[in-house]
């Protein structure tokens, strides 16, 4: 008896916290979805009227929509195997018993994962700059064609994406390292008793014994991906010709500038949705042929 | 290929790497030494000439950086300080106290961890203008006092204390308050470093809350304040470096200074496939 006023005591708090700021308002997200909560209705709430699924049927009908998911898609799609073949290989090189300075180089690579999106993404856009850029003048000295990266629409997200994989790759590589540290070295001994070349080790010893590692990072990492903003926010603003228009910028836009808060949670939800749906077939097709 | 072409491959390679994942952030404090206008040449310059602080004291005397890192500071501690208390009760008593609902209440809340945050931040807006506090402190440090992340990191690393200890202090007659305070708090120090360091760096760099939270200018974290300067100075690369320095230096120094626990975390973080 005792002990259970206590755990509720213990817990209250930050139920509370969940509950109030975050729970309730996934709820009340879902409710504003089908209304027509905007300016007016901010000013006086008698203003607000039910419109059932009308939010969703005028998104799926706007072409801005279709292409911020398209660029989304197009980052994530891009983005994650970039990070995550960044993020092994980084982790293999590290876990070499022939690298030296370990400690360091762990620390160096890991680094621009603790900084700030903002932060970092105002110096690529510097080194990216057109004009000035120190990538252009580099491209440019060893003769090759110089490109327009944040304002050319064709550009703008695959810097976005370089910018992406630079900035996390580092995460990942920590956790694959604890998985790579994981398979026994007799594994590889047998191997190579065998005869068997390097890459045949990668693909049948590293990759298979890595897989349970690889299905939760590509789902974590997905789910990021997804909630692609802030890089767009300061490097590109969303465009040029909002080629790097992304659904939360949408979302962003519509709620925050527009205050059309109904529709913009109709955005929030349609991404999670998508998210929810991408994120359990990944589970999904990993678990297919697997004994259960 | 021979043992030792192999190392010099390996080591090369690293070499490499790590200069491109270190390389922008020197660059950007390079830059911040410059004088207006430098940056803007060809060829870019890597080294100032005649290094400077004009930059640094142009943001912190005209462009209020001083009140927006006093800003960031002050909300991220707070942050760190409360839910770091709130996350610990909590997860301890989803590991070690009993009660009814425990087990149901603890699978909606890893339930909830599938939901983006930014569901949730139209209508939080709404409640919290509704209470008075957007545009306040309030409207960043509130909701972030409690999070789903921290309970169940400490919830893993509190599963492991032995519940003989708890017992044997029951016999004796101590209350469960007393229990926490004097027994389990100290065998959780290794979880509070790492809970409080993920805390604090997350909400130092959290963006887009605090973008639509804080309106004004006098309540701007140093992300929101740099992103607002960037967009106002889009030539004044030297600035914005400086700008860019302030905001990462006291993240990089925390991880540095306490990179074990960053990393430990990191990895029982991932372990709930």
């Amino acid at each position: 008896m005792n002990t259970t006023r206590a755990a509720w005591v213990f817990i209250t708090p930050a139920l509370i916290v969940l509950g109030l700021f975050f729970l309730l308002p996934v709820v009340a997200a879902l409710v504003l979805s089908v209304t027509d909560y905007d300016l007016y209705a901010l000013a006086d709430i008698r203003n607000l009227r039910f419109v059932a699924l009308e939010n969703y049927w005028t998104l799926l009908q706007r072409p801005l929509f279709w292409s911020a998911l398209g660029h989304t898609v197009y980052f994530v799609v891009v983005g994650v195997p970039l990070s995550l073949g960044a993020s092994l290989g980084a982790a293999m090189l590290l876990n070499s018993p022939l690298a030296r300075f370990k400690p360091f180089f762990r620390t160096a690579l890991f680094a621009p994962v603790v900084t700030t999106v903002v932060a970092v993404a105002v110096i690529w856009r510097y080194l990216f700059n057109t004009k000035y850029g120190l990538v252009n003048y580099t491209l440019d000295s060893i003769g090759m064609p110089t490109v327009d990266w944040l304002g050319d629409p064709h550009w703008a997200m695959p810097t976005i994406i370089l910018f992406a994989v630079w900035k996390n790759f580092g995460y990942n590589m920590i956790i694959f390292m604890a998985g790579l540290q994981a398979i026994p070295g007799d594994l590889y001994e047998a191997a190579r008793i065998d005869g068997a070349s390097a890459w045949a080790q990668f693909r049948h010893i590293t990759l298979p014994m890595l897989k349970p590692t690889m299905v939760m990072v590509g789902i974590l990492t997905v789910s990021g991906y997804f909630q692609l903003f802030a890089e767009p926010y300061v490097m590109t603003e969303g465009g040029p010709l909002q080629s790097t228009t992304s659904v939360l910028y949408l979302m962003y836009e519509e709620g925050f500038k527009w205050w059309n808060l109904g529709s913009a949670s109709a955005v929030a939800f349609i991404l999670f949705v998508i998210m929810f749906v991408v994120t359990a077939a990944m589970l999904r097709l990993s678990k297919r042929g697997e004994p259960a | 290929m021979s043992p030792r072409m192999a190392k010099a491959v390996i080591n090369g390679l690293l070499i490499a790497a790590a200069t491109i994942a270190i390389a922008p952030l020197l660059y950007m404090v390079s830059v911040s030494f410059m004088t207006q206008g430098e940056a803007s040449a060809l060829p870019p310059p890597v080294l100032p000439t005649h290094a400077t602080l004009a930059n640094y004291r142009e943001l912190f005397m005209n462009a209020g950086m001083g009140r927006y890192l006093f800003n960031s500071l002050l909300i991220s501690t707070c942050i760190t300080v409360v839910s770091l208390a709130f996350n610990l009760m909590a997860g301890y008593a989803f590991a070690k106290l009993e009660f009814k609902g425990r087990a149901r209440i603890f699978q909606l809340l890893l339930g909830a961890l599938v939901i983006p945050a930014q569901v949730a931040m139209l209508p939080l807006f709404l409640l919290l203008k509704y209470m008075g506090l957007v545009n306040t402190y309030g409207a960043v440090i509130v909701p972030a006092l409690a999070t789903i992340f921290g309970i169940f990191l400490v919830r893993q690393y509190a599963s492991g204390i032995p519940d003989d200890l708890m017992e044997a202090a029951r016999i004796d007659g101590a209350g469960e308050f007393r229990i926490f305070a004097t027994i389990i708090m100290p065998l959780l120090k290794p979880i509070m470093v790492t809970l409080a360091i993920f805390t604090f760096l997350a909400a130092w760099n959290d963006f887009m809350w605090p973008l639509i939270a804080l309106t004004g200018q006098e309540h701007y974290t140093l992300p929101i304040a740099l992103a607002s300067l960037s967009r106002e100075h889009v030539q004044d690369s030297e600035l914005m470096m400086a700008g860019s320095v302030v905001t990462i230096l006291p993240v990089l120094v925390l991880f540095l200074a306490l990179q074990r626990y960053y990393l430990e975390g990191l990895l029982l973080g991932s372990v709930k496939g």
